[in-house]
């Protein structure tokens, strides 16, 4: 193509405000919006584990023998483990998150996953993420979907942490990524409202534009979070920052996060079972969850946080101390309306005719039945069929996580 | 009413005899945004004056195209990109190294440059293991004759003989060093860049030489299917021994082949110690194998069997089954690495071997060592489903992020009458009309690399440091060889598009004082 000289970009531009005159359209909602009246909302918030965590070696079923004969070198012995009810035991890693157990705040679902046989990541976390599994056409994402029509949406009404958006929160209502509160914004004032303008009338990407302009306003209106606890690192920053959001009121409805390097089919487990892979993995991920409920003190009231993971691994570690790609897995509830405390749904167990595929947990509960409840009790919406279409979603199979 | 009807005949007629073409100039534009970087000045007109035809077919064969010397003048001081693993190991200190010294199984290097970085990256290791104040170093003073300005500093330090030039540069703080990088000769600043982070040369060496090939090399088509063919064979660079590993991988396992044989390519990639290691089939052994390291490393680990079949060949809809995955992954056990992380070659060890007969994709592969990976690999290569896989994966980079099915169809023929023939398929793409299409032009959203090296080449503005623009391109979410999934990133333009890339894209132009291209038409190419 032929670039724009910087001079015909800058006579366009400034005619194109010229010939605005009063506010653009977009821009008075966005005055609409930013208004600080009511906007305190319920929160969903999703944490996405990526390349599969070991949720055998997360909670762990020490009560079961099997689970110990799968694994030989790299079982977590009970001792070493936080007991939860006598049978499932806390990896020692996840120590930070045994409090909000111990207050009831944090809920754990085992055996739960996709009813799709893949072992892919890409599709697994592409099924889990458009919440239709086995359904590789549908365009958007089931947390998008989640959001319910509004008036007046606030631009941050729907917010990715991260310098990609993903999946799970494409779709028809406007979502925007932030890689960090603080350098989201065009830094040039004078090219901003350039922008602006040529992007507004740009067919394709004004969307993009427009939703991003919305937001850049709000947050840099926010104050800095200076709460203590978070871990270094890419993850505790952005529990950081969605909890610097949710605090701001702007009307944030649903906030994603992920943390990648779960994929250990080498060394998950070093020789001294607190340590190795998975144990470093979950010290930033615990540490990380109970820095961000600390920070929300009674606002937890109004999140609820869920945390899941494309599949499990295998029930018998492979040769390398580590685990293959599996089926089922666990999910963390965290909320002060969790009714926590519990480890839910029905436990298929490990012996080899138990086994799916003769390898793997098998899954007891649909995790859109852990998100559903989510969706309906905690955000309100009872469209759920068209938050998980194909799915016929019975608020009778809820497992009864949330206060209702 | 009759002539009413006539027109209005004569409008659709007139509608479908002009089928819609693009102009040459399009044409021209066309090819130079998806076929290489983005334009320069000037490529449009040198492309016209060569013809269309005759550019395409040029830059079909790279190895006919004389080399930029400028890029190659600023490729010189990154030597590491020129040595094999072993050398480069030898002569810039790895983690592995460092550890290695400290356990006394190494020796310090004798060459007293090579000496100091070894001993300024082991001061470094001491620092972060005890996360206390640096360890005690012996205090070295600067010479009694060291001038006070840079410009006499660098020509003192020009002059001195190497065992002296690694004590100055020791003793001298890290801002008066960065202070002389400047006015320094190209060796020198190498030098100082050596002794200011001896362990980050390899990695620094690898991203500074892919941005600066991409911006200055006038083998483009080459360069963007390096790109294309290192992120379908993806290897994540901070894994370990992969540090070291993937210099050698992309030059030797890659770039080669990129024009070349699809198979040679795939068996490249097998027998590479980085994909071995980042894939962990390094350490996969059979239930008889005896494997490394005794008890520690004993049995089968999927891992490389399953993205092969997914990622590299078949697609995950190719039609395999998890019973394909394990026998694939049977097959290759024993493709391992002698000492990974002495950057060790391939080799195969039977004693890692699982020596059963094996059943993949419906064909029987009976015992035979080291061969039996050697036939999934041919078999896979050859497979229709592959055919398919990679015509999608490459029409979805350089056509459209939805590529046409035919034209999909038709170099996916291609592929397979020509045995997996790479360079015929891309002239099967080009001969197209598909790829022609007047709605293609300009639609396609750039990916924040394409976006990058496209506005430094249309600014034209040198390159000095490509180290500043890594952080870019953390911004827009593409990190180079730092892709932690063996997916690689994404080739449809849609992925790259949202709030956060969007304000790093805006950001970036106007750093540059070129804010046009932040604009939205700049975003497309």
């Amino acid at each position: 193509m032929r670039p724009l000289n910087r001079r015909i970009f800058l006579r366009d531009s400034a005619l194109a405000m010229a010939g605005v005159g009063a506010l653009p359209l977009w821009l008075q909602r966005t005055a609409h919006a930013a208004e600080p009246s009511s906007s305190r909302k319920k929160i969903l918030v999703t944490l996405f584990q990526r390349g599969a965590a070991d949720g055998l070696n997360i909670v762990v079923p020490h009560g079961e023998a099997q689970y110990y004969a799968l694994r030989p070198s790299i079982g977590l012995p009970k001792a070493a483990l936080l007991d939860l009810d006598g049978f499932f035991g806390l990896n020692p890693a996840l120590a930070p998150l045994k409090p909000l157990w111990d207050a009831k705040n944090l809920a754990i679902v085992h055996a739960v996953g996709s009813p799709d046989p893949t072992r892919s990541h890409f599709d697994a976390q592409d099924y889990m993420e458009s919440g239709t599994p086995g359904r590789k056409s549908t365009s958007d994402g089931w947390l998008n979907r989640a959001l319910q029509p509004a008036d007046k949406p606030s631009p941050v009404r729907a917010v990715s942490l991260g310098p990609a958006l993903p999946r799970t929160i494409r779709g028809s209502n406007s979502a925007v990524a932030v890689e960090s509160i603080n350098s989201f914004k065009v830094r040039d004032d004078a090219a901003a409202k350039q922008f602006e303008t040529l992007y507004g009338a740009d067919q394709i990407l004004g969307g993009t534009a427009r939703a991003t302009f919305d937001a850049v306003k709000l947050l840099q209106s926010l104050g800095e979070n200076s709460a203590p606890g978070y871990p270094r690192g890419k993850f505790g920053e952005s529990l950081k920052q969605i909890a610097q959001i949710i605090k701001a009121d702007v009307g944030l409805e649903v906030a994603f996060a992920d943390i990648g390097g779960w994929d250990h089919h080498v060394n998950e487990v070093a020789a001294n079972p607190t340590e190795g892979q998975l144990a470093q993995r979950l010290a930033e991920f615990g540490s990380a969850i109970a820095a961000f409920h600390a920070d929300l003190g009674p606002r937890m009231h109004d999140v609820v946080l869920v945390t899941m993971s494309e599949f499990g691994r295998t029930a018998k570690e492979n040769g390398n101390r580590g685990t293959d790609h599996g089926h089922a897995n666990a999910m963390f509830v965290l909320g002060s309306d969790v009714k926590g405390g519990k480890v839910y749904g029905e436990w298929p167990g490990l012996a080899p005719e138990q086994l799916y595929q003769n390898r793997d947990l098998a899954v007891t509960t649909d995790f859109r039945d852990v998100l559903g409840e989510a969706v309906y009790r905690h955000l309100g919406n009872r469209k759920l069929d068209s938050v998980f279409p194909g799915y016929s979603m019975d608020p009778t199979r809820f497992r009864g996580l949330l206060n209702s | 009413m009759k002539r009413e009807l006539a027109l209005l005949v004569a409008i659709a007629f007139a509608s479908t005899a002009q089928a819609p073409v693009m102009t040459p100039d399009q044409k021209i534009t066309h090819a130079l945004n998806r076929l290489t970087f983005g334009p320069r000045t000037g490529d449009a007109e040198k492309v016209r004056a060569l013809g269309l035809e005759k550019w395409l077919d040029l830059q079909l064969q790279p190895e006919n195209i004389a080399e930029n010397p400028d890029l190659q003048a600023r490729l010189a001081p990154l030597d590491t990109l020129n040595l094999s693993t072993a050398e480069m190991l030898r002569r810039y200190p790895s983690r592995a190294a460092v550890k290695a010294i400290q356990d006394g199984r190494l020796d310090l290097p004798e060459d007293p440059f090579t000496r100091a970085a070894f001993e300024i990256a082991m001061n470094r290791a001491k620092k972060a293991e005890a996360k206390g104040p640096e360890p005690e170093t012996k205090p070295v003073d600067l010479p009694a004759d060291f001038p006070q300005s840079p410009r006499e500093r660098v020509e003192y330090l020009d002059n001195l003989p190497a065992d002296q030039l690694a004590k100055v540069l020791q003793a001298l703080p890290q801002g008066q060093k960065m202070r002389l990088a400047p006015l320094a000769s190209a060796e020198l600043r190498r030098r100082i860049e050596v002794l200011t982070a001896p362990m980050q040369i390899v990695a620094r060496d690898l991203t500074s030489g892919k941005l600066l090939r991409a911006v200055y090399s006038d083998r483009q088509l080459e360069e963007v299917l390096v790109d294309f063919w290192y992120n379908h064979f993806n290897v994540f660079l901070e894994k370990g021994a992969d540090r070291e590993l993937v210099t050698a991988y992309e030059r030797d396992a890659i770039r080669p082949h990129v024009l070349g044989k699809f198979k040679d390519l795939l068996v490249a990639t097998a027998q590479s110690p980085a994909m071995l290691f980042y894939l962990d089939n390094w350490q996969s052994a059979g239930p008889t194998g005896s494997g490394r390291g005794g008890k520690r490393n004993q049995g089968l680990n999927e891992n490389y069997g399953r993205e092969l079949l997914e990622l590299h060949t078949l697609g995950v809809d190719g039609g395999y089954t998890q019973q394909d995955v394990t026998e694939v992954a049977r097959c290759f056990t024993g493709w391992t690495i002698r000492q990974p992380r002495e950057g060790g070659d391939f080799f195969f060890n039977p004693r890692m071997h699982d020596r059963g007969v094996k059943h993949v994709l419906g064909k029987t592969i009976n015992p035979a060592g080291m061969d039996e990976g050697l036939q999934v690999l041919n078999l896979v290569a050859r497979h229709p489903s592959t055919a398919r896989f990679i015509a999608t994966k490459l029409a979805t980079r350089f056509v459209a992020d939805d590529p046409p099915p035919a034209l999909v169809e038709k170099m996916a023929q291609t592929f397979l009458g020509t045995d997996g023939d790479l360079r015929q398929v891309m002239r099967t793409m080009l001969a197209a009309p598909d790829f022609w299409q007047p709605t293609l032009f300009n639609a396609k959203l750039k990916s924040p690399l394409e976006f990058l090296v496209s506005t430094l080449r249309a600014a034209g503005d040198e390159v000095r440091n490509p180290q500043q623009l890594l952080n870019v391109m953390n911004q827009m979410g593409q990190p180079l060889y730092r892709k932690q999934e063996p997916t690689g990133y994404s080739n449809r333009g849609a992925d790259w598009m949202n709030s956060s890339s969007l304000l790093a894209r805006m950001n970036f132009a106007t750093s540059l004082k070129h804010p046009e291209y932040g604009a939205p038409d700049f975003q497309r190419k």
